[in-house]
């Protein structure tokens, strides 16, 4: 970049852990300006973000009615034998955590960023790209959220919720969105065309498929398991059938530690790449 | 006439010398890791149970290839007439740069129909590629598999076409998604038989293309396939391919003939 | 902290933006005072856009220094947008919108109370002559209809600085006068104005001070009559030939000027007195198709800047 001794209109740099800490704790009004911008815009649309629900159900019941026939039952992570149903429905809450969030982080965010340049006229006022990066991040999580939520409360009414540490699956589904959301929005920082996002795509379709999502970590050789055990929704699928099943130890903390160290370092490299690709 | 939809085709051929890279690895890349997961993988937990047997083909990983391929060309043909074909109208306006010339409205459609049939046997060529790979293509008419799949792609690209043509914006395809092409995926036949359905959601099961897309290449690549019911799943696709295109071309015409 | 009405507003020095290898602002000097309107003229490229996304704090300095309101951009950049109003060149609206929410969510992104910005947004709306249409989507309002909501958008915070980067490109003749009285009202209230124009007219009536800018440099400084006298003669005589004569033509007449200007479709002589030139070109036989006599513009001192060479 250039050598100037002004080379940004941001505020001063603070510490790594101002920059890049949830708006809540901030106060971040400015921030909460963007997800108020979503909700108007969704105001109108909400029957798309409704939509989107049904489609971690229909996995779900797919599931439940088919494969879960065919499969019958598995050991569940604490040596329990449990309905196939079971296993997976955790994982699917999980995963549809990540789609959600890289699918707004990604797709949604490119769009604005390239075509809507909407943030060309949000940054001519006080919100600042580091705001922009965290209000679209909390709106991301929101939405998340919310899925979240009814997946786990059609998951109890199916009974297939075994502990009340499930109450716990929220608060981890909204990490795993932040962890996702945050890499996903610095990935997009460095797209440059449509067609890029198909690598998206390519990296998203094996996570769903080998996180330990449709059979447990021990059907891979050992060798297998140690690179499964290296990616990130892995931690969120264990972590939340660790949950779900009641089976919690303390490697819970290691999954969580994982995702939040993920979601940081998304964050400070997104709140920087924008800085650059914004403030020309 | 056909010339003139040989044009069309030529550019959307060209446009994809730009874009090739990215959807050959995934049309590459995505059956391979759908068999490795859920044929191989979970494969592994439907053999163990000793449900694996009873299926088709014997073994839940021969079971669920060929129909992946089906459901992978269902899946090409979606994409491919929705967003190309709002785009070619609204955002890029290609259709309304080829009307500017000789080209006529029913070349433009010809043309990026064909174009799709084109994809679709691309896409499938390389998923039949895959299941060779993991040997999950026993006899020779597994070839047969291919046009198939490419019918049962265009079963649905020819409709979506027309529907897509007929939309404002983008916003009515994820619901097409959500509520058609997934449910689709999940239900038809691909991942276990419709048998297992409750008794009053096979009928709807029946209806659906995909179901048909998937028992023909299913029998068609076990070397099963006998003519009577071969030849009523070929009828039931291209009924639907065809009346795609009487809507699409009916569509095209309301949207681009002002 | 209130800043010292007497500082300027804006005061930049050695201002420079670098894009790569490009230089598009090369180190311009140039102060803005409070209740001042201030112009940039310049032709296409000549880095207007660039200076004025410097000052909205949109983009940070190559080089050089620069102080908004008493603050500085890399460290106040909030505070100064905060006061801040900013009508970009391209328009950059929310499509996915309609017209009031716009107005609505911009006035949101400034942290103004919902209750302040609904009352706005009646006036403004009726000042963009927007309000039957307040409640439809952006996307297909027309050119000018969009670059109005822009303009009445930049308002919704009552700015003490207004940067306007060709704000009247695309409107009609009516929207653009109406523009101007409302910008001449905002001045009377003590609102600075800065902005960028292909315009001359434009130009001449708002600003009362202009730079006129040339390859990221500062070609000349002044108000509109300064510049006029300074750069360009009383009267202007503008003669038409056949095509393609132009050139040839101009060689004929030296001497009668103090400068020619060869344009495609015309001569443009620079000189005291019109008709006597006019006469002048008479006496020496030469028969223009048309003739016309006028008094010296900014676009002649324009011309005469940023223009080709002249012959003479
Ligand atoms: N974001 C950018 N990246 C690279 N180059 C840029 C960028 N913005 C402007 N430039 C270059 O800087 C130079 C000055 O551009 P600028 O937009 O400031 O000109 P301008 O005076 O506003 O012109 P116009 O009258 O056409 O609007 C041009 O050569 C332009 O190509
Ligand atoms: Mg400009």
């Amino acid at each position: 970049m250039s050598t100037a001794p002004q080379v940004t209109t941001r505020p001063p740099r603070g510490t790594l852990v101002a920059r890049v800490l949830p708006p809540a704790l901030l106060g971040g009004r400015r921030a909460g300006r963007l997800v108020e911008r979503n909700l108007l815009v969704y105001r109108r649309t909400w029957i798309v973000i409704a939509s989107g629900f049904f489609e971690p159900l229909f996995y779900l019941l797919s599931i439940g009615v088919g494969i879960g026939k065919l499969v019958g039952t598995v050991t569940g992570p604490g040596g329990q034998v449990i309905s196939y149903t079971a296993f997976v429905a955790p994982a699917l809450l999980a995963s549809s955590a990540m789609n959600g969030a890289i699918y707004d982080a990604t797709f949604n965010i490119f769009h604005k960023l390239k075509f809507a340049k909407i943030y060309d006229a949000v940054l001519a006022t006080p919100v600042g790209v580091t705001d922009v990066a965290l209000g679209e991040i909390s709106w991301a999580l929101i939405r998340g959220t919310i899925y979240s939520a009814v997946f786990l409360l059609v998951m109890a009414v199916l009974g297939l919720v075994g502990s009340v540490w499930a109450l716990l699956v929220l608060p981890v589904a909204v990490l795993i969105g932040f962890a996702f959301a945050a890499v996903g929005m610095a990935a997009t920082s460095y797209m440059r065309s449509w067609q890029d996002f198909d690598f998206v795509q390519l990296a998203v379709l094996p996570l769903f498929l080998f996180s330990a999502t449709f059979y447990p970590l021990t059907t891979y050789p050992p060798a297998l398991q140690v690179i499964v055990q290296l990616t990130p929704l892995y931690h969120g699928v264990a972590l939340v059938r660790a949950l779900d099943t009641g089976a919690v130890g303390p490697g819970a903390l290691v999954h969580v530690l994982y995702l939040a160290v993920m979601g940081v370092a998304g964050l400070a490299v997104t709140s920087r790449r924008l800085g650059h690709l914004l403030l020309r | 006439m056909a010339s003139a939809a040989l044009r069309s085709l030529e550019y959307w051929a060209y446009q994809y010398r730009r874009t090739w890279r990215g959807t050959i690895a995934s049309s590459f890349l995505s059956p391979v890791l759908y068999m490795a997961a859920m044929g191989l993988g979970l494969g592994s937990l439907v053999d163990r149970s000793g449900h694996g047997a009873s299926l088709a083909g014997g073994g839940y990983l021969a079971f669920l290839a060929p129909g992946l391929l089906a459901a992978t060309a269902m899946q090409t043909a979606a994409t491919e007439a929705t967003w190309p074909v709002m785009g070619a109208i609204k955002w890029v306006r290609t259709y309304h740069a080829m009307l500017a010339t000789p080209l006529r409205v029913v070349d433009v459609l010809a043309g990026h129909l064909a174009w799709m049939a084109l994809r679709l046997l691309l896409v499938s060529a390389i998923f039949l590629g895959v299941m060779a790979a993991f040997g999950t293509t026993p006899s020779p008419w597994a070839l047969a598999a291919l046009p198939a799949a490419a019918l049962t792609g265009m079963a649905f690209a020819a409709p979506i076409t027309a529907f897509a043509a007929t939309r404002e914006n983008d916003a009515g395809f994820s619901a097409l998604f959500r509520f058609g092409i997934i449910p689709m995926f999940l239900f038809s036949g691909t991942f276990f038989p419709i048998g297992q359905l409750p008794a009053p959601l096979r009928p709807v099961a029946w209806v659906t293309p995909l179901w048909h897309g998937v028992a023909l290449c299913r029998a068609l690549d076990l070397g099963t396939a006998t003519a009577g019911p071969a030849l009523g799943h070929v009828a039931y696709l291209g009924a639907w391919a065809a009346a795609g295109t009487v809507l699409a071309r009916r569509a095209f015409h309301h949207r681009l003939a002002r | 902290m209130p800043s010292d009405p007497a500082e300027p507003l804006i005061w930049a020095r050695g201002l420079c933006k670098r894009f790569g290898d490009l230089v598009a602002v090369d180190g311009i000097d140039f102060e803005v005072g409070r209740g001042e309107a201030f112009g940039f003229l310049g032709p296409n490229g000549a880095g207007k856009s660039s200076a004025m996304r410097m000052v909205a704090c949109l983009s940070p300095l190559s080089g050089g220094s620069l102080r908004i309101l008493g603050l500085d951009p890399a460290r106040d950049g909030v505070r100064i947008r905060s006061r801040l109003g900013l009508v970009p060149q391209d328009d950059t609206l929310d499509l996915e919108l309609t017209v009031r929410e716009n107005l609505y969510i911009y006035g949101r992104y400034f942290d103004l109370p919902r209750k302040v910005i609904r009352e706005r947004a009646d006036q403004l709306l009726a000042f963009a002559q927007l309000t039957e249409r307040a409640d439809d989507k952006v996307e297909p309002l027309s050119g000018g209809m969009k670059r109005r909501l822009t303009i009445a958008r930049a308002l919704i915070n009552e700015p003490e600085l207004l940067l306007l980067d060709e704000p009247t490109t695309g409107l009609d003749p009516q929207a653009r006068h109406l523009l101007w009285d409302r910008l001449w009202r905002l001045k009377q209230q003590g609102v600075t104005l800065v902005l960028t124009t292909h315009y001359m007219d434009e130009a001449e009536q708002l600003c009362d001070r202009l730079v006129v800018m040339d390859k990221g440099r500062i070609a000349a400084e002044g108000t509109p009559r300064q510049l006029i006298e300074q750069w360009s003669t009383k009267e202007v005589l503008e003669l038409r030939f056949g095509p393609g004569e132009h050139e040839a033509l101009a060689a004929k007449l030296g001497g009668l000027a103090e400068r020619i200007e060869v344009l495609p479709d015309r001569l443009l002589l620079y000189v005291e007195d019109g008709d006597e030139a006019l006469a002048g070109t008479h006496r020496r036989g030469l028969r223009p198709d048309s003739a016309l006599v006028r008094r010296s513009t900014l676009e002649d001192v324009f011309l005469r800047l940023t223009g080709r060479r002249l012959v003479d």
